[in-house]
C-alpha cells in the first residue's frame, strides 16, 4: 500500500490512527476532575506541539539516525522557519500557505549554507561547528538583526517578531480573518464535544499539523527505504569503504542535512502559524539540545522513535511542571511523617520548575543503559513477553528500520 | 594607540577564561579522546564553590542587643558572623572579604573529587562507545549539574565581590607614559590574567618536566603505542581528567568577581571554548591557549564603539565568523596536527 | 598492453624516503604481485595508486588517464577497486545491502539523489547482487549483519563488493594476512577462479610466497622504496639479488 511494504504500511496506519483519535486518547479523564487536571493533555496548543515537534525530530532523525552526523544546532532552522512565516504574515497576510512555503525554502537555503561549511569536517568537529553556527544565528537574531531602532530590524530582538497594525499585508482582502488561517479556516478554531463530563477538543491547527506530520512521516519512510537512505546508512557505517566504492559521501550528507533542515523549517513555520510570534529563544542551543534529547529518547535511526520521543517529552514536561509540593504531600500522606517529608524534599527538585533535572537524568540513563531509546525498550519488553509465551513470534509495531 | 592597548587589556580577562577552559578541554580530548560537553559545567561548579565559601564564611547567628532599640522600643536583633565572633571583628571581616581567593583552596579538593568521580563513574565506560555517545552523555551530565545548581542556588546571578584590596581600577597608562586616566583597568582583571598565566605555566611545566607529563604527552601523540608499552594509562587518564577539572574549577572561582555566577554561565562559556579549541587546532595545547587569548582580544576590539558604528553587532558574532574563516582556509585550525579525530 | 603505468614516483615522509623513483607497469589480464620486506614501501605505493596519498613527483596513469589529484571515489569510478588488509565493509548493514551499494555506485555514479524510489523495487540491482553472492558462496548469509560474519566471510564479502563493480583493476592488500593455511588456500582458489572467469587484472601486495607463486604471472620486488627486479615467477625464484634482499631471510 502507498508503495510501502506491509510492515511499514501497518506502522503508518497505526500512527495515522493515533493522530486521528488523539483528542480522545489525551483526555481520558472527565473535565475538571483532579485526575483530569493532572493527566489530561488534550489542549489544542499542547497537541499542536506534539505533532509539530514530531515533524522536527523526524527530520533530525533523517540526518542523525541515518548518517550519524550529530547536529547540535538544529534549532536554528526551527527559528529561521518561524521568523520567515511571521514575515509572510506581516507582508502578505494571514494565510499560512505562503508562510509555510517560505519557511521551508528559507531554512533550506540556510541549511545548505551551514551544511556546506560544517560538512567539511566530520565527527566531533561537525557537532561543534553546527553548535557554533547555530549560536551565531541566535546572536544575530537576538541582538544584531533585532535592533528596533535600526532600519534593518529583521527579528525585533528580545520582544520577538510579531504582526503589527501598520504592517502592509498586501494580500489581505476585506473581511479576511485577523488570525492565521488556511483559506478562511483559522488555526485557532476548535470544535468542542462535551459528553457526560468529558470534554474533547478538535482543533483545526492540530489536525492540519497532524496531516502535515503524516505526510512528513510518510516521506521519511520512503527516504529510509530508498537507495538514497541506504547510502546515508553506508556513510554512518563506514565512510572509508564508501569512498573506495566510488561514492562521494559529502553531497549525500549535505542532501540529508538540507532535508532535515527543511523539516525543521516546516516545523518552525507551523509553530508560527499556530501562534504568530517568533522569538530568538527558539534558536538557543538549549532548544537544539532538546531536539537531540527527543531523538535519543525515542530511538535514533528508527522510524517511529522520533514521534515517540517528542510526544513523550512534551507530555511529561506538561505533567511534571504541574506537580508541586502540596500535591506530593497529598499523594504520599500514607507514609510515616518523617519519611514523607524526606521523600517530598528529594522529589521537590525533580518536579515543577525542576522538570529539566528529571529530563537530564532520564536522558543520561537512556544514553547509558538504553542507547536504542524507547523503541529498543519496547522491543526488549516485547521479547520478554514472547519468551514467556514460548517463543511465539509476532512482528511488533515498533520494529525499527533495520 | 591608547585605545588599542585598552582593548587588548579588555580582551585579556575573557581570553584568559577561554584559554583555561579550552586548555582543560584539549587535555581531556587529547588524552582520553573524549569531547567533554560537561566541561563548562565544571567551570560553573568552580564559580559556585566561591559562592559556597562566601556563604559558609558569612554564616551568622542573631542575638538581641539590649542596648539598641528599634522604633517600638523592643531590643534590636543583631546578626553576627561566626567568623567575626571567633577571630574578632577585624580579622573576621577580612576573612569574609577574602572569600574568593580562599575559595580556591576549597575548590581544588572539590574539583579533584568531582573530576575523579566523573571519570571513574561515567566517562570511563564510554571510551569504547562512539563519539556521538560521549557527546550525548556529557551533555546530559551538563544539564543535570546545571539544574542541580539552579535548584539549590536559584536562577539569579549571585554577586561575589573581590577582596576590597583589589576592587577599583588602577591607571595603567601612566606606567607606560600615557596621559593620566587614558588607560584605566580594573585591578581584579589584571589579577585574573596573571593567575591564568600562572595556571597555564604550571600545566605546561607539569607536562614538560615530569615523567608523568611525558607519558601523557606521548599518549596524546600516539595512544596505542603507549598502551602497548605496558604503561598503565588508565590511571593517568583519571589523574589528567581531575587536573583538567581542577583548572576549569579555579578558572571559575576567580572569574566570579568579574561576572556574578549563574547556573548557565558554564554552557555560555563552553560554546565559545569549543570554538576556541577548533580555531586553535584540536589536540594542540599551545593552540588552545593562543586561540583563547586571540579570540578574547578580538572580541574586545569588536565591541569598540568605533567599530560597532561601522558594523553594528559585530562583537556578538566576530568569534564565530573568525572560526568559520579559519576553518575554511586552515581546516585543522591554527596549530592542529594531522590525523586528530579524522576518519 | 599496460593498464597501469607508474613512472618515476617519489614520496617522502619528513626525512624518510618511502618511495624512490618507482617504475611499474601492470599488463592487462595479468596477476601482478608486488613483494618486498617490511617497510619496503608496498603500502605507500598502493595508497598512491588509489588517491589516499599524492606522490611528490612522478606520474600514475591508469588506462591512459592520470589518477593523480583525484579523490579515491573518482579513481574507483575509473575502474580501480581495492581490497583492504583488514576487511572494510559496512558492518551495520546486511550482507545483501553491502553488495547492493557498489551496484548502485556502478550504475548511478558518485552521487545521485534517488530518495523516493524504493530499494525493494530495484529488481535488477538485487539480482546482480544475489548472483555475485552466489559466486562467492555466500547466498545463504544474505540477510545476516555483515559485522557478525567470520573474518574469512568478511574477506569474501569485501571481495564480492569489489568484483560486482566489474573493476578493470583489482588491488589487493595482503589478502591472506593473518589467515590459517586452509583459509589461505581457499582464498587462492577464489582469486584464481575470479581471474580465470572474469579476466580481471589484479595487483597483489603479499608477504606469503606461497600465495605469490600460486597466483602471480609477473612479480615486482620492492626494497627500500625502489623496485629491484621485475620478472616472471620462475626467474624471480632464482634471481641472486632477490635472494639476497628478501628470500634469503624469508626462508
Amino acid at each position: 500500500m502507498l508503495g510501502l511494504n506491509k510492515k511499514d504500511a501497518l506502522l503508518f496506519m497505526i500512527v495515522a490512527l493515533l493522530v486521528g483519535i488523539a483528542p480522545f486518547l489525551l483526555n481520558p479523564f472527565p473535565e475538571g476532575s483532579s485526575l483530569g487536571q493532572m493527566f489530561n493533555a488534550g489542549y489544542p496548543d499542547l497537541m499542536q506541539r506534539f505533532v509539530i515537534f514530531g515533524i522536527l525530530v523526524i527530520g533530525f532523525n533523517i540526518l542523525f539516525g541515518l548518517t550519524g552526523y550529530l547536529s547540535f544546532g538544529h534549532a536554528a532552522f526551527l527559528g529561521i522557519g518561524s521568523y520567515s512565516a511571521v514575515w509572510m504574515f506581516k507582508l502578505l497576510g494571514y494565510n499560512i500557505v505562503p508562510a509555510i512555503l517560505l519557511s521551508v525554502l528559507v531554512s533550506g537555503v540556510f541549511s545548505l549554507l551551514i551544511g556546506f561549511i560544517a560538512l567539511r569536517r566530520t565527527g566531533i568537529y561537525f557537532s561543534i561547528l553546527t553548535l557554533a553556527m547555530a549560536q551565531m544565528c541566535f546572536n544575530l537574531a537576538y541582538s544584531v538583526l533585532g535592533n528596533p531602532n535600526s532600519n534593518f530590524n529583521l527579528t525585533n530582538g528580545e520582544t520577538g517578531l510579531q504582526v503589527y497594525g501598520n504592517d502592509p499585508q498586501y494580500l489581505m482582502s476585506e473581511g479576511s480573518r485577523e488570525i492565521p488561517h488556511l483559506f478562511g479556516l483559522a488555526m485557532r478554531d476548535s470544535y468542542q464535544w462535551e459528553i457526560s463530563g468529558w470534554l474533547f477538543t478538535f482543533n483545526t491547527g492540530y489536525y492540519l499539523s497532524g496531516i502535515i506530520m503524516l505526510v512528513a512521516f510518510y516521506l521519511s519512510i520512503r527516504i529510509f527505504r530508498s537507495p538514497f537512505g541506504l547510502m546515508l546508512r553506508a556513510i554512518k557505517s563506514n565512510k572509508q569503504r564508501m569512498n573506495y566504492t566510488g561514492l562521494n559521501a559529502r553531497p549525500y550528507a549535505l542532501a540529508a542535512f538540507v532535508i532535515s533542515g527543511m523539516y525543521a523549517g516546516l516545523a518552525g513555520g507551523l509553530l508560527s502559524s499556530m501562534d504568530p510570534l517568533a522569538g530568538a529563544e527558539r534558536m538557543h542551543w538549549t532548544a537544539s539540545g532538546e531536539i537531540v534529547i527527543m531523538a535519543i529518547l525515542g530511538g535514533v535511526g528508527t522510524l517511529v522513535g522520533p514521534i515517540l520521543g517528542s510526544g513523550f517529552i512534551e507530555y511529561f514536561k506538561n505533567i511534571l511542571s504541574k506537580i508541586n509540593d502540596s500535591l506530593l504531600h497529598q499523594w504520599l500522606s500514607w507514609l510515616p511523617d518523617g519519611l514523607e517529608d524526606g521523600i517530598v524534599w528529594v522529589l521537590h527538585f525533580f518536579v515543577g520548575k525542576g522538570w529539566q533535572l528529571t529530563l537530564g537524568v532520564l536522558f543520561m540513563l537512556v544514553v547509558i543503559f538504553l542507547p536504542g531509546g524507547l523503541v529498543e525498550g519496547g522491543q526488549r519488553v516485547g521479547r520478554l513477553f514472547r519468551r514467556k509465551k514460548g517463543g511465539a513470534d509476532g512482528a511488533s509495531a515498533k520494529q525499527p528500520a533495520e | 594607540m591608547d585605545a588599542i592597548i585598552l582593548q587588548i587589556l579588555n580582551g585579556l580577562d575573557k581570553g584568559s577564561a577561554y584559554a583555561l577552559i579550552a586548555l582543560g578541554l584539549t587535555l581531556i580530548f587529547g588524552t582520553l579522546g573524549v569531547v567533554n560537553f560537561a566541561h563548562g559545567a565544571l567551570f560553573m561548579l568552580g564559580a559556585f564553590c566561591a559562592v559556597t565559601v562566601q556563604r559558609i564564611l558569612s554564616l551568622s547567628y542573631s542575638v538581641l542587643d539590649e542596648t539598641k532599640k528599634d522604633f517600638l522600643g523592643n531590643p534590636l536583633k543583631v546578626d553576627t558572623h561566626y567568623i567575626e565572633a571567633w577571630f574578632g571583628p577585624e580579622i573576621g571581616a577580612s576573612i569574609i572579604d577574602w572569600s574568593v581567593p580562599l575559595a580556591i583552596l576549597f575548590s581544588i579538593p572539590v574539583m579533584i573529587a568531582v573530576g575523579f568521580i566523573m571519570e571513574r563513574g561515567l566517562i570511563k565506560h564510554f571510551y569504547k562507545r562512539p563519539h556521538a555517545d560521549q557527546i550525548l552523555v556529557t551533555f546530559g551530565l551538563a544539564i543535570v549539574l546545571q539544574e542541580i545548581i539552579k535548584a539549590y542556588f536559584g536562577a539569579n546571578p549571585i554577586p561575589t565581590p573581590a577582596p576590597a584590596l583589589f576592587t577599583g581600577s588602577f591607571d595603567f597608562g601612566v606606567l607606560i607614559g600615557f596621559a593620566e586616566n587614558a588607560i584605566t583597568y580594573p585591578i581584579w582583571r589584571l589579577v585574573y590574567f596573571i593567575f591564568a598565566l600562572l595556571v597555564i605555566a604550571a600545566v605546561f611545566a607539569f607536562l614538560q618536566f615530569t615523567t608523568f607529563g611525558m607519558v601523557v604527552r606521548a599518549g596524546m601523540a600516539d595512544r596505542e603505542t603507549v598502551g602497548l608499552l605496558g604503561i598503565n594509562i588508565d590511571k593517568r587518564f583519571t589523574i589528567m581528567f581531575a587536573i583538567a577539572a581542577c583548572v576549569a574549577g579555579v578558572a571559575g572561582v576567580m572569574y566570579t568577581p568579574i561576572n556574578s555566577p549563574n547556573y548557565h554561565m558554564g554552557m555560555d562559556f563552553l560554546v565559545l571554548s569549543f570554538v576556541v579549541v577548533v580555531v586553535g587546532g584540536m589536540g594542540s595545547l599551545p593552540g588552545a591557549v593562543l586561540a583563547g587569548f586571540m579570540l578574547g582580544i578580538l572580541e574586545a576590539f569588536a565591541s569598540m564603539n568605533e567599530i560597532k558604528q561601522f558594523i553594528p553587532g559585530i562583537d556578538q558574532i566576530i568569534i564565530y565568523l573568525v572560526a568559520i574563516i579559519i576553518l575554511l582556509t586552515r581546516p585543522r585550525g591554527l596549530m592542529g596536527r594531522k590525523g586528530v579525530m579524522e576518519e | 598492453m599496460a593498464i597501469l603505468e607508474v613512472k618515476g614516483v617519489n614520496k617522502r615522509f619528513g626525512g624518510l624516503q618511502a618511495l624512490g623513483n618507482v617504475n611499474l607497469s601492470v599488463q592487462e589480464n595479468t596477476v601482478h604481485a608486488i613483494i618486498g620486506p617490511n617497510g619496503a614501501g608496498k603500502s605507500t605505493l598502493l595508497n598512491c595508486l588509489v588517491g589516499k596519498l599524492i606522490p611528490d613527483t612522478g606520474s600514475v596513469m591508469f588506462d591512459g588517464q592520470s589518477v593523480l589529484g583525484r579523490q579515491p571515489f573518482e579513481i574507483n569510478q575509473m575502474g580501480i577497486s581495492r581490497v583492504f588488509q583488514t576487511p572494510e565493509i559496512f558492518a551495520d548493514l546486511t550482507v545483501l545491502e553491502n553488495v547492493m551499494i557498489p551496484c548502485f555506485a556502478k550504475r548511478d555514479g558518485a552521487f545521485r539523489m534517488h530518495a523516493i524510489e524504493m530499494v525493494a523495487s530495484e529488481k535488477g540491482i538485487r539480482e546482480q547482487a544475489e548472483q555475485m553472492l552466489e559466486d562467492v558462496n555466500m547466498l545463504s548469509k544474505l540477510n545476516e549483519h555483515a559485522g557478525s560474519l567470520s573474518r574469512g566471510d568478511k574477506r569474501r564479502l569485501e571481495m564480492a563488493m569489489c568484483l560486482v563493480q566489474e573493476p578493470r583493476l583489482l588491488l589487493l592488500d595482503e589478502p591472506t594476512a593473518g589467515m590459517a593455511r586452509a583459509d589461505t588456500n581457499n582464498t587462492i582458489d577464489l582469486l584464481k577462479e575470479i581471474h580465470d572467469k572474469r579476466n580481471i587484472t589484479m595487483a597483489i601486495i603479499e608477504h606469503d610466497m606461497h600465495v605469490v607463486f600460486s597466483l602471480a604471472q609477473r612479480i615486482t620486488v620492492l626494497a627500500q622504496g625502489t623496485p629491484l627486479v621485475e620478472d616472471t615467477p620462475e626467474n624471480i625464484k632464482g634471481h641472486p639479488k632477490v635472494r639476497e634482499a628478501y628470500l634469503g631471510e624469508a626462508n
